[in-house]
Formats: structure tokens, C-alpha cells, sequence
């Protein structure tokens, strides 16, 4: 290949890579910020903290709104924190608001500052200690806020009950899936019976069922049963097989010749032996793929918790997740939106991991065998 | 029947009888009561009452309605042609002698295995308008006002497209392993005949996954049509104007937001027969197109 031609193709596929994996760091990066960083702009990449000499020590501080003229810091009587006011508002012990009538101050520092020379109010992050400085003296460093993530587990009250229901709904529909879609594979890959095509088409075709289709009676249904409001609609369905994993599975069954299971017949061997000590065993890589997607499907469902769980306690973390997002009143506090968004993600993208070549397998079969 | 055809049919049953059972309760119920519920008004709450064809003559009337399907059907001519072309670019880049192509295959993967109310997430804040990452680079080459993606109605489908785009890594996959299934034969015998690299592509490579671009179609038409999560999570339902009031959000609302069961399972009705026909349609056309080697 011409040299041109394959720079041309690296350059491509660098630049299509970057743009998949920007969001990716972009969330990682927001999750380790402070607040205050996500709120200004131009927006930096790098997290920072940043730190200033308050009540004689350096803290880490909030950075408040910048000063650009001439003021005074005054405390009020009777109130606690300190303000800024413009030093053309203050004569005669007293503060001239815009507002309202004169009210006694006390002045605690000026501020000689200008729109070169600007100054900044910080405060500490109780917001208990404050001050007002040159905005060149605010000293800032590159330091990632891990913090944020307890914070953000915090802020989604039941973290731990949306964990323990997810991982409930995982194991469960995994173990249904798995088990009751291979027996029904077994069953319409390494027998012949009659009926059997034709029934193996009447499965294929539930595919084409759009879910809406069956939302509303399934949902009458559960609700009948009283398992509204329970975990229960989420995972019963998973051990009647789906038609998806069965198709898979068959075509892995089928792969493992007859006259291992002619050789068990003869020697006595029952049919559920045959499919559970000698078929099932042979089949662990496509039962894995099937473990697989059916874990990935309930860790990532929404639509299904949304329709059936009603109290907040009971949610996954997919709803949990929502809830946080959807309760902000006024400012987003993106940082935390992240750290959470990161810690439901990093599961799904450590199994990919570990099972990579597993999920390539799989995805490939469905759709060149489809 | 002969006994032994009677027993080998009796285990056959057997086996597949968790899905015989799942499929009467979970699939052929369902799918009778809904489509008796279309004709009925229906609360879940009381029971269903006859009402005729009542819930389809309202579907004709219902403004709504129409701009659901229209929002669908827009979303879905900008989202499904986009999704396909960049996935089928990147399966052809990623099949040429390049190093590291389990890498880079991973990374554009890894997209389409994120919860989809993380990945909501994450693009919310980078379609933010004022503080998000997209129009801060707008701005930084030199674009003055750029869209509010989330605002804006005009913008909110290229929003949305925009995020599905993210996720076609799994197309991806799948094209990639149909190309890696074309036969070498084919294509060195054109090579030897002087076929140019863009020839080879049009007249060879392109015919021989022509299945798979097929398959990946009828999918994309499937889940196109019933595209709810990103958009519901992100625009919190409808979103501005309606502007992303998509067909299976609308379903969803009257279902379980406004207690019209009765209509949302008409409405349903009516978008399994739309997929069918697209289905059909679809298959028709695609004889001319699609090439089954053997």
C-alpha cells in the first residue's frame, strides 16, 4: 500500500478514536473537579485546586466573584460576613446602599482594586473564614478531588440499596437466562422431534414484536399479581428463556457433533444428563456470551425499572442515577453527575476488559449468522 | 406417530417448555390483550371498556400524534443513514493492515456498552449550552453564537443523533467481522485484473456484506422506531416544543403518565404493523441489492 494512502488511514482511525474516547475523559475530568471549576469559563481541562493564605494559613478556598474597582471590606453590625462595597457608597461610619437606608459598618480592609488589578473574594469550604485578595495572590494546582466520589454516593441517598437491587436484578436475570435458554436451545438444536422448525420459527418471530406492543398487559399483568412496586416483573420473565440468547445458543449446540450424544444414548445416558453433564459443560464459552449481554441488559434497563418501581428505595442504580440529575434545584453540580455517571460505567467497561474477546465473539456471531 | 416418535416429541417439549410457558404468559398474551385493549378505553385501573375503533379515529385527529411520527421519522432519516455510513467507515478503515486494531476496534466499541442514563448524562453536559465542552470549542474557533443543543428545538434531534452516533460501535463490530469474511480470492483475482482500490470496494467488498448491510439496516429501522431512552432521559420526556416527542415516548406517556392504556396499545398496534411494512418493504427492495453467496 502506498505510504500517503496508510498515514491517511492511521490519521483516520486516531482521530475517530479521539472522538470516541473524549467523552470519556471529559466525564473523568468533571468528576474530579471542584464546583466552582465547572461553573466558569473558558473551561480548563485539568483539575485544579485553589488555595490562598486565610486566618494566617493556607487553605484551599472557593473563589468568589472578582472585585474591579475601588472598594471597601465592611462587616455590618449584627450581621456575620463580611461584604464589598464600592468605597464610593461608604462616608461617615456609614454604607449608602442603592436601596434602603444607611447602615453603620465597620471597615476591615480596602481594596485598591481596578479592572488590571483585580481582587477576589475567597472563603474557606466550610464558607466560615473569608477574605478578599489580590487575585494574583490566589494560588492554584493541578490536583484531582477523589472526594467527589463518596460526595456523589452520598448525594444519591440510597446508593447502597440501588447497588444491592441492581446486582439482585443482574444475578438473577443472568441465572434465569442462562439456564432456561439453554435447556430450550438443548432442545431445538440436539433433538429431533416433530413440530420443532416449526416452532423454532414461532420463537424467531417473537423478535419482531415491538416491546410497546406488550408493555401495557404485561404491566396489568404484574400489577394483578401485586409485583408493582417490587423487583419481582424484572427478572420472573428471565426464567421462561428469550429468543435472542435460545438463537445463540443454538448455534453454538449445533456446532458439538451428534455422536457424542448417540455414544451417552447407548451407554444409557438420560436426555437432561446428556444436555447437563456433557452438552452444558462443552458450551461454556457461548454461556458466558449469553451471561454477558443478560448482565449488560440489566445493568443498563431503564425503561423497565421506570415502569415498575415506584419507591425511591427500591430503584437501581439507572434510576437512582436519573433521580439525582432530575432533583438539582437551580445549578447542575456537574462534578458529582460525573463521579456518579463514572462509577456505574467503570463496571461495564472492567468486564469488557476481562472479557473482550468474548463480547467481539458474540456480536459477531449474532450479526454475520443473523 | 410411532411410541418412539410420541416420547422423542414429548422430550422435545420438555426441554423447550420454559419458553413454551414464557411465551403464552409473556408474548401470546400480551399481544392478544393489547390488541383488544386498542379497541377499549382502559384505565388498568377499572375494567376495560369497548369503545370500537374509537382509539385509531382519535389517533387520525390527535395533533400529537402526527408530530410523534414526525419527529421519529425525521430523527431516524438523519440518525440511521449517519450511524450506518461512520460505522461502515470505520469497519473499512479498521480492516486495512493496521497495527493496534484490537485497540482501536475496543475503543469504538466501548461506547455502545454504556448505561444508556450515563451516557445521557455525560452528553448533557457537554450539549450544555454555556459551559459544555462542544460550544466552548465553538467558540474557541471562532463560532459566535453556537446552537443551544438542548434548547433550541431546531437542534435538539441533531442532538440526539449526535449521541447515537456515539454508541455504533456495535455496528461497527458487526461489519468488521462480515468484512473480514470476504472472500481474499475475490478480491485478489480484481486486483489482477487491474481494479482500482475504489472499484474493489464498489464491486466486490460492498456485494459480498451486502447481507450484513442489510441486517444492520432492518435492525436500525426496528430500534429506530421505538427510540425512547436517551431522548426521555435527556429532554425529560417531550422536550422543547415537543421537539423530541418521539413515537415510543408518546406511547409511554399516555400509557403510564395519562392512564390511556387503551390508546397507547392502539398506538403500539399501529407501530407494529409500520415495522412490518417497512420490514416488507425493505426485503422487497433489497433483492436488488443483496447478494447470498452459496
Amino acid at each position: 500500500m502506498a505510504k500517503a494512502s496508510k498515514l491517511l488511514i492511521y490519521a483516520l482511525l486516531v482521530a475517530g478514536a479521539a472522538l470516541f474516547v473524549l467523552p470519556f475523559a471529559w466525564m473523568v475530568l468533571t468528576a474530579l473537579k471542584p464546583i466552582d471549576q465547572t461553573l466558569s469559563r473558558p473551561h480548563e481541562w485539568l483539575p485544579r485546586r485553589f488555595e490562598a493564605a486565610l486566618a494566617g494559613q493556607v487553605l484551599e478556598v472557593h473563589p468568589g466573584g472578582p472585585v474591579t474597582e475601588p472598594s471597601l471590606w465592611v462587616l455590618q453590625s449584627g450581621v456575620r460576613r463580611p461584604v464589598v462595597v464600592s468605597e464610593a457608597s461608604v462616608w461617615d461610619g456609614l454604607w449608602h446602599p442603592a436601596i434602603g437606608a444607611p447602615v453603620p459598618v465597620q471597615l476591615l480592609k480596602r481594596v485598591p482594586a481596578s479592572v488590571s488589578q483585580p481582587w477576589i473574594e475567597v472563603s474557606d469550604l466550610s464558607g466560615q473564614a473569608t477574605d478578599v485578595i489580590k487575585a494574583s495572590s490566589l494560588r492554584s494546582r493541578v490536583s484531582f478531588r477523589w472526594e467527589n466520589f463518596p460526595l456523589a454516593i452520598r448525594s444519591m441517598r440510597h446508593f447502597s440499596r440501588y447497588l444491592a437491587n441492581t446486582l439482585i436484578l443482574c444475578l438473577l436475570n443472568v441465572m434465569g437466562t442462562v439456564l432456561s435458554s439453554a435447556m430450550v436451545a438443548y432442545g431445538f438444536s440436539r433433538l429431533e422431534w416433530r413440530g420443532r422448525e416449526w416452532l423454532f420459527g414461532l420463537l424467531l418471530s417473537t423478535m419482531m414484536i415491538p416491546f410497546p406492543v406488550v408493555m401495557v398487559p404485561l404491566y396489568g399483568l404484574f400489577r394483578s399479581l401485586g409485583m408493582v412496586g417490587t423487583l419481582q416483573p424484572l427478572w420472573v420473565g428471565s426464567f421462561f428463556a428469550n429468543a435472542f440468547s435460545v438463537f445463540l445458543l443454538r448455534q453454538f449446540f449445533r456446532t458439538i457433533p451428534r455422536d457424542l450424544s448417540e455414544a451417552a444414548r447407548i451407554d444409557g445416558c438420560g436426555e437432561f444428563r446428556i444436555f447437563w453433564q456433557i452438552i452444558l459443560p462443552l458450551c461454556t464459552p457461548a454461556l458466558i456470551v449469553v451471561g454477558l449481554f443478560t448482565f449488560l441488559g440489566a445493568w443498563n434497563d431503564y425503561l423497565g425499572p421506570l415502569i415498575y418501581l415506584t419507591d425511591e428505595r427500591d430503584f437501581t442504580l439507572a434510576l437512582g442515577l436519573d433521580a439525582i440529575k432530575s432533583s438539582e434545584s437551580g445549578a447542575t453540580e456537574w462534578p458529582y453527575l460525573m463521579a456518579a455517571s463514572t462509577l456505574i460505567i467503570l463496571p461495564v467497561i472492567a468486564l469488557f476488559f476481562v472479557a473482550q474477546r468474548r463480547f467481539v465473539e458474540g456480536i459477531a456471531l449474532t450479526g454475520i449468522k443473523g | 406417530m410411532t411410541p418412539g416418535d410420541r416420547k422423542r416429541t414429548f422430550v422435545g417439549l420438555a426441554f423447550i417448555s420454559p419458553w413454551l410457558l414464557g411465551f403464552l404468559v409473556f408474548t401470546a398474551y400480551p399481544v392478544c390483550a393489547s390488541l383488544y385493549y386498542s379497541f377499549c378505553d382502559y384505565d388498568v385501573l377499572s375494567r376495560p371498556v369497548w369503545v370500537g375503533l374509537l382509539n385509531y379515529q382519535d389517533m387520525v385527529s390527535d395533533g400529537v400524534f402526527w408530530q410523534s411520527v414526525r419527529n421519529t421519522l425525521e430523527f431516524n432519516l438523519m440518525a440511521l443513514p449517519l450511524g450506518l455510513v461512520s460505522a461502515l467507515t470505520l469497519a473499512l478503515l479498521l480492516n486495512q493492515p493496521v497495527r493496534m486494531r484490537g485497540t482501536f476496534r475496543a475503543i469504538y466499541y466501548l461506547p455502545s456498552l454504556v448505561p444508556a442514563v450515563a451516557g445521557a448524562m455525560v452528553w448533557l453536559w457537554i450539549l450544555n449550552g454555556r459551559l459544555g465542552l462542544l460550544n466552548q470549542a465553538l467558540e474557541a474557533l471562532g463560532v459566535s453564537s453556537p446552537p443551544q443543543w438542548l434548547v433550541d428545538p431546531k437542534w435538539t434531534k441533531p442532538s440526539l443523533a449526535l449521541v447515537s452516533l456515539w454508541g455504533c460501535g456495535n455496528t461497527v463490530v458487526i461489519y468488521l467481522a462480515a468484512l473480514q469474511g470476504v472472500p481474499q480470492s475475490l478480491l485478489e483475482a480484481s486486483m489482477i485484473d487491474g481494479a482500482s482500490a475504489m472499484r474493489r470496494l464498489v464491486h466486490v467488498t460492498l456485494p459480498a456484506i451486502s447481507p450484513v448491510i442489510y441486517f444492520n439496516l432492518l435492525i436500525g429501522i426496528i430500534g429506530g422506531l421505538q427510540v425512547f431512552t436517551s431522548a426521555f432521559i435527556m429532554m425529560g420526556g417531550a422536550g422543547p416544543e415537543r421537539s423530541v416527542l418521539f413515537y415510543a415516548i408518546y406511547i409511554y406517556q399516555n400509557a403510564f403518565e395519562y392512564r390511556h392504556m387503551g390508546y397507547a396499545s392502539a398506538m403500539a398496534w399501529v407501530l407494529c404493523m409500520l415495522i412490518l411494512v417497512l420490514t416488507l418493504l425493505a426485503s422487497r427492495i433489497s433483492r436488488r441489492f443483496v447478494h447470498y453467496q452459496g
